[in-house]
C-alpha cells in the first residue's frame, strides 16, 4: 500500500492574507495528501525547520510579495544544509516567466502563476512523486 | 535488486544521524515507523533499549478548546527548564479522500524554532479513534531520541480519549465554558481516563460553572449549585481552602483524584498550577506503582500488536493458504460449511501445527 504524499504549505513574507494558500492546502487534502499548514508570515528558517521535522516530500510556497527570488533559494539552501536535497520545492504567485526559469536553474521545481487551477499542481506533484517512488528512493 | 541494499544504507544513515541527535534523522525515523516502511522492525528493535526516559502527556478535548495553545505553553515551560520536548499533534484523516489538513503548527510557532523541540503532525489514517494507529510507536521514537517530555495533542471524539490513555502516562482533558452542555456526554469515556481536567478560556463566562459541574460529577463536591463566578481580573490563584485540603488529602492518599484546573491560553494564567498538577500526577504514578503497570501494559500491547501483525502477514501472504481458502468457497456457497468451520480448520492446521507457512492440507 502506498503512503500519502506529505506537503508543507506555507505563506512566507509580510503581506496580509492567506486565502490562496488555504485554498491550495484544502485542494491538496482533497486530493488525498497530508497537508501541513503553517500559516502566515513564515520565515525561510521556519519553513525549512517545519519541512525537516514533518519529513515532507513537497514544500509549496505562496508568494505574492515579490520576494520570490530570495525566499525560494533560501528555503532550498536551508533544506540542503540539513541533508534534505530531495524535497520538491514548488509554489505559486505573481512570478515573471524569466524568474521562474532562473529559479528552476537553481533547483526550484515548477512554479504556478495566479489563476492556475489547483488540479495542475496536484497532477504535477503526483507525477513527480510516482517517478521518485519508481526510482526506489 | 538494487533496492534493498540502498534501503539498508539509507537506514544505516538514519540510525547514525539519530544517534548523533539530528532532527532530520529523527524525522525520517518517525516516517519509517509511521508508514511501516522497509526496515521499520529493525529501527524499532534498535531504539527499544532506550525507551522509558520521557514522560508522555496526552492533551485531548473538543475542537478549538485550546489544546495547541496549552501544548505550546507547556512546551515553553519545559524548554525554559532545560528539557527536550517532543510534540505529536494528531488530526483526523478524511475517510473519503484519505487526505488530511494538519494545522496545529500554526499555534505552535512560538516554540517551533527552539533547538530542543521537535514537532510532528500526524493524521489518523486508517485508525478508528481520534488517534493515529502509530502514535504510540512514534512516541517511542521521540523517547529514544532523548526527549524529556512528549506532548500528544488529539481531538477528542469519544474513542480517542481511551486511545490516548493507552499511550500517555498522564491524560489531560481540555474543556471550555462552551462545552458545558456537553458535559453529560463526556461522562462515559472521559471520566475514567482523565487524570486532570483543564477548563481553558477561563476568561469567558461560565468557566466556574463548568468547573463546578465537573467537580460534582467527580464526586468532589455536593450538587449545591455553582460556586460564585469569579469576575475577570480576580486572582485565579486564590484557591478555596476546602479544595486545598481535599487536594492535599488526595496527594497523601494512594488514590488519585483528578484536579479540575482553569487556564487562560492568551495570558498563560493557570499554567503553573497545570504544570504542578502534571508533576503531582507523575509522582503519584511512581509512588503507587501505576507508572510501572501502565508501562508494562503498553509493552504487553506492543507484543500483541507485533504478534497480530505477523500472524496476519504470514497467513494472508501465504499463497497456499489463499488457494486453500479459495477452494472452500464453493462449499461455503452451498452452505455445507460455515466461515467458522473453515476458519477453525485453517487455524487448527496452520497455527496449532506450529507453522504458518505452507497450506493446511
Ligand atoms: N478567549 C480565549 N481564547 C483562547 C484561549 N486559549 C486559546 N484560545 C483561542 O482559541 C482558538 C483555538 O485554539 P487552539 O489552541 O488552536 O485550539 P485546539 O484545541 O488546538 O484546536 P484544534 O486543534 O483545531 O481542535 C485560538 O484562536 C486561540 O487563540 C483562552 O484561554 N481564551
Ligand atoms: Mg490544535
Amino acid at each position: 500500500m502506498s503512503r500519502p504524499i506529505r506537503v508543507l504549505v506555507a505563506k512566507p513574507g509580510l503581506d496580509g492574507h492567506d486565502r490562496g494558500a488555504k485554498v491550495v492546502a484544502a485542494a491538496l487534502r482533497d486530493a488525498g495528501m497530508e497537508v501541513i499548514y503553517t500559516g502566515l508570515h513564515q520565515t525561510p528558517e521556519m519553513i525549512a525547520s517545519a519541512a525537516v521535522q514533518e519529513d515532507v516530500d513537497v514544500v509549496g510556497l505562496s508568494i505574492l510579495s515579490g520576494a520570490h527570488m530570495t525566499l525560494f533559494p533560501r528555503v532550498l539552501q536551508l533544506l540542503r544544509e540539513q541533508g534534505r536535497d530531495d524535497v520538491l520545492i514548488t509554489g505559486g504567485g505573481i512570478i515573471p516567466k524569466e524568474d521562474m526559469d532562473a529559479l528552476e536553474q537553481q533547483g526550484i521545481a515548477k512554479l504556478f502563476g495566479p489563476g492556475t487551477p489547483t488540479t495542475a499542481l496536484i497532477e504535477y506533484i503526483r507525477a513527480w512523486f510516482a517517478a521518485r517512488q519508481a526510482q526506489g528512493a | 535488486m538494487s533496492g534493498s541494499g540502498a534501503i539498508e544504507r539509507a537506514l544505516e544513515r538514519v540510525l547514525e544521524g539519530f544517534a548523533a541527535g539530528q532532527k532530520a534523522a529523527l524525522a525520517r525515523a518517525v516516517s519509517i515507523i509511521e508508514d511501516q516502511r522497509e526496515g521499520h522492525e529493525r529501527l524499532a528493535a534498535t531504539i527499544h533499549p532506550k525507551l522509558g526516559r520521557a514522560r508522555r502527556l496526552g492533551l485531548t478535548g473538543p475542537p478549538g478548546a485550546g489544546k495547541s495553545t496549552l501544548t505550546t505553553l507547556l512546551a515553553e515551560a519545559y524548554l525554559a527548564a532545560g528539557m527536550k520536548v517532543g510534540v505529536v499533534a494528531v488530526d483526523p484523516t478524511s475517510p473519503f479522500t484519505g487526505g488530511a489538513l494538519l494545522g496545529d503548527r500554526v499555534r505552535m510557532e512560538r516554540v517551533a524554532l527552539h533547538p530542543n523541540v521537535f514537532i510532528r503532525s500526524m493524521a489518523t489514517r486508517g485508525s478508528l479513534g481520534g488517534l493515529a494507529s502509530m502514535t504510540r510507536e512514534v512516541c517511542d521514537v521521540l523517547d529514544a531520541f532523548g526527549m524529556d517530555r512528549i506532548l500528544v495533542e488529539t481531538v477528542g471524539v469519544g474513542q480517542s480519549e481511551l486511545d490516548i490513555a493507552r499511550l500517555a502516562d498522564t491524560s489531560a482533558v481540555i474543556l471550555v465554558p462552551e462545552s458545558g452542555d456537553a458535559i453529560q456526554t463526556l461522562k462515559a469515556g472521559v471520566m475514567e481516563i482523565a487524570d486532570c481536567f483543564v477548563v481553558n478560556k477561563a476568561d469567558r463566562p461560565g468557566a466556574d460553572r463548568l468547573r463546578n459541574d465537573i467537580e460534582v460529577m467527580l464526586g468532589l463536591r455536593g450538587g449545591g449549585g455553582p460556586a460564585p463566578d469569579a469576575h475577570h481580573g480576580i486572582d485565579l490563584k486564590a484557591v478555596n481552602p476546602k479544595r486545598q485540603a481535599r487536594e492535599a488529602a488526595a496527594r497523601d492518599d494512594d488514590r488519585w483524584t483528578p484536579p479540575v484546573l482553569r487556564t487562560i491560553g492568551a495570558t498563560g494564567e493557570g499554567m503553573p498550577e497545570f504544570i504542578a498538577a502534571l508533576d503531582r500526577h507523575f509522582a503519584y504514578l511512581e509512588r503507587s506503582g501505576t507508572l510501572q503497570s501502565r508501562r508494562r501494559e503498553r509493552l504487553r500491547d506492543r507484543v500483541r500488536d507485533v504478534v497480530e501483525h505477523r500472524i496476519h502477514r504470514r497467513l494472508w501472504r501465504d499463497e497456499g493458504i489463499q488457494q486453500w481458502v479459495e477452494a472452500q468457497l464453493p462449499a461455503l456457497e452451498r452452505g455445507e460449511v460455515t466461515p467458522f468451520t473453515v476458519a477453525e480448520a485453517l487455524l487448527a492446521r496452520s497455527v496449532a501445527a506450529g507453522t504458518f507457512t505452507g497450506s493446511p492440507t
